[in-house]
């Protein structure tokens, strides 16, 4: 088909699946910080690595030419996505693999369940994917009596722990050791029941627990980091050698990966290879990096497939203010700085996609229309924290604000009765139009009090107020306005002129 | 219409603003004048600190340090493309352990669990990182034989190692199934704490050849 654009453009069709959160970000904020022990698990974290990334950062003199470079690349990758994607099918496709489109969640989920059907089998072995996250696939296949076992330690963590992840990068961030030694204790097979909570002997009974399914996998689901297009070559970045494992030995290998994540080629790979370990883990270089080009006779697997998937990215793409969020690399560099991250946590954000770059990407792709994901541009405190950080350099500041202004005028003129804003507003327009308004209001100052408690502090104002007291007190107003201090204790005396010469 | 078809209609109308991107500026390290003993002692360092253990040896030296580093093994897999002159330590001559990976005649994934170790070269190496590739080449064997034994050693040939990433892509065959590799498997799942050894092989020796 053509790729000149000719007609009236389509509407955006927004995306499904764990993208939308269930309730407000500031209720679910609320409730998170109140969880003290996840509060100190995540400081931890988030402060262990960044503070690495900063030292390994430090080591390249060019590493605002890596980011300049990084940054040029992705909005060169998006200018010409139709060209890319063809070109990447027609190479992958000539080396054995098979590509599969999907529009929606929906698409892509019945994709990989029909192909695991295909091949005979109920039980898959994944590689951690924020794709196959978003779209909620283990949940589709398990009510298809599909199991599907995570393999990376932090998504086996969480899966065991019936839990949701909380990062994109270490999903199990909000538990500490003891909390993890738990969960294998209660959820994990023939497990040691001395085990301790030392990281190494968790690490290996993960591995002793894991070791079977990898061997006698016969088919395995990941996501990719990279694809270029003028090799049909797609590239996972892993550290614990799981990643290796499923995309190795199974005979079946099934990638989802969203349309975004392409290259236009190797010397591509150069650059980005070096931001994303540094970015993400605070390391010189992952452990293991796995490339592979279709299928190679005689190494690996033989039934290659890939689905390029939609959901939303269009949508995004369509936002020309807000689609340089679709050229994020998935580092989280960004969610380990941001000061609202720290305290809230990742469930907060209720999307597959926490922190900074999950507040502008999750409304970009459902519409900040909708309902639940319209509060999420306002879970930030706007210090640009993120902005440095990011290895793409992605202006999140910048599209937060462009993203609140979109939602402010989504709802304009669909109001019927004045908000208590515009009611706060009149009545602070009328105390400041006179001097003579001000002092009358300022009578009321002593009634303060009444709300205060004894430690003449106010813990909770009523209406649109009550969003500054959720999270800080407020000290009582004074029993008396400056005015009348000055009137009572303030004697006119007549001015005296010095004498100078 | 097809998903593809409908997909990118999709995009052509999200781009309808024709956005024109900025040309790339490649103003990043590309090249490195690094004197060989610099490099070496550069991807030394970087290998340490992933936690492998690293020599540094002469050519003559190299059957008595992989006959040395593959001592422990009960058994190790050689991929059929290896240099026959690096196994001729006495050592290792016909002591019954040698497995050999072969197109045709490869070992299965319950041989190679059972396997204790695996020897294979290396194809480029980047010291600022301290990586090493493996492209799959009869010296180094499919994919599966230098994952599935616990314990990796790894030749990498002086010749094959440069100092940045930019300059060892253009050494790389991107057709081919490429491993990289830095330091032995690990996590930092658990509270940001490095843990060496998961599910790739947990020990990872590296013996760097001078004059190779």
């Amino acid at each position: 088909m053509s790729n000149v654009f000719m007609g009236m453009p389509t509407l955006p069709v927004f995306g499904m699946g764990n993208l939308h959160i269930e309730e407000p970000f500031p209720a679910a904020a609320h409730r998170e910080l109140g969880n003290t022990q996840m509060r100190a698990n995540l400081r931890h974290a988030t402060h262990t690595i960044r503070d690495k990334r900063l030292k390994v950062v430090a080591e390249l003199p060019d590493w605002e030419e890596l980011r300049d470079a990084g940054s040029a690349t992705k909005n060169h990758v998006m200018a010409n996505l139709p060209a890319l994607l063809e070109e990447f099918e027609k190479n992958f496709t000539a080396r054995g693999g098979t590509i599969h489109w999907a529009r929606d969640a929906h698409e892509a989920n019945k994709i990989v369940a029909d192909l695991i059907r295909e091949q005979g089998t109920t039980e898959v072995v994944k590689v951690k994917s924020m794709a196959t996250q978003e779209i909620g696939l283990n949940e589709y296949l398990e009510e298809r009596g599909i199991s599907a076992f995570e393999t990376d330690l932090a998504e086996l963590i969480v899966q065991l722990g019936h839990d949701k992840p909380s990062h994109i990068l270490v999903p199990a961030i909000h538990k500490n050791r003891t909390e993890v030694r738990d969960i294998f204790l209660k959820e994990m097979p023939n497990v040691d029941p001395d085990l301790t909570d030392e990281p190494r002997k968790l690490a290996m009974a993960a591995r002793a627990h894991l070791r079977r399914k990898f061997l006698s996998a016969k088919v395995a689901v990941s996501g990719a980091n990279f694809a270029l297009a003028d090799s049909g070559t797609l590239a996972v970045v892993e550290s614990e050698g799981n990643g290796r494992m499923c995309l190795t030995l199974p005979e079946t290998l099934i990638t989802v990966m969203g349309i975004e994540k392409l290259l236009p080629g190797k010397e591509d790979l150069e650059v980005f290879m070096q931001l994303l370990p540094r970015s993400s883990t605070g390391e010189r270089m992952n452990p293991y990096t796995s490339l592979w080009t279709g299928v190679t006779e005689g190494d690996g697997p033989q039934n290659v497939h890939l689905i390029l998937l939609d959901n939303g990215r269009t949508a995004a793409l369509a936002d020309k203010y807000g689609r340089t969020a679709l050229n994020c690399i998935r580092c989280s560099a960004c969610m380990n700085v941001c000061p609202v991250y720290e305290r809230t946590g990742g469930h907060a954000y209720g999307s597959t996609y926490p922190g900074p770059i999950g507040a502008i990407l999750s409304p970009l792709l459902t519409g900040i229309k909708s309902e639940e994901n319209s509060s999420l541009p306002y879970a930030s405190s706007l210090c640009g924290a993120c902005y440095d950080a990011c290895p793409v350099k992605i202006n999140i500041p910048e599209i937060l604000v462009h993203l609140r202004g979109e939602d402010v005028d989504s709802k304009r003129g669909a109001k019927k009765l004045p908000s208590q804003m515009d009611l706060m507003m009149k009545g602070a327009s009328w105390a400041f139009s006179s001097g003579k308004h001000l002092a009358l209001l300022e009578k009321g100052l002593p009634l303060g009090k009444l709300a205060a408690g004894r430690d003449k502090k106010i813990k909770a104002l009523p209406g649109i107020a009550a969003g500054w007291t959720q999270s800080r007190d407020m000290l009582a107003p004074p029993t008396q306005s400056f005015r009348d201090w000055w009137k009572k204790d303030h004697t006119p005396v007549a001015p005296t002129h010095k004498q100078e010469n | 219409m097809s998903a593809k078809e409908e997909i990118l209609a999709r995009i052509t109308s999200a781009l309808h603003d024709a956005p024109v991107p900025a040309p790339i500026p490649r103003e990043y390290r590309k090249g490195s004048d690094m004197p060989r003993a610099e490099l070496i002692e550069l991807l030394v360092d970087r290998l340490e600190d992933y936690k492998a253990h690293v020599d540094v040896v002469e050519q003559e030296e190299l059957p008595a340090t992989i006959a040395e580093r593959l001592r422990d093994a009960a058994s190790y897999v050689v991929p059929h493309g290896i240099d026959e002159a690096w196994l001729a330590d006495a050592a290792l001559a016909n002591d019954g352990r040698r497995r050999i990976d072969a197109p045709g005649a490869v070992l299965s994934v319950t041989d190679l669990d059972e396997t204790g170790a695996v020897l294979t070269s290396s194809a480029v190496s980047i010291a600022e990182s301290g990586t090493i590739v493996l492209d799959g080449t009869p010296s180094q064997g499919r994919r599966a034989i230098s994952l599935v034994p616990d314990h990796h050693v790894c030749v990498v040939p002086v010749s094959s190692i440069v100092r940045l990433l930019p300059e060892a892509l253009p050494r790389m065959d991107i057709s081919r199934p490429l491993t990289w590799i830095s330091g032995p498997s690990a996590t930092s799942d658990i509270e940001l704490e490095r843990v060496e050894g998961v599910h790739g092989p947990r020990r990872l020796d590296v013996i760097i050849v001078k004059g190779l």
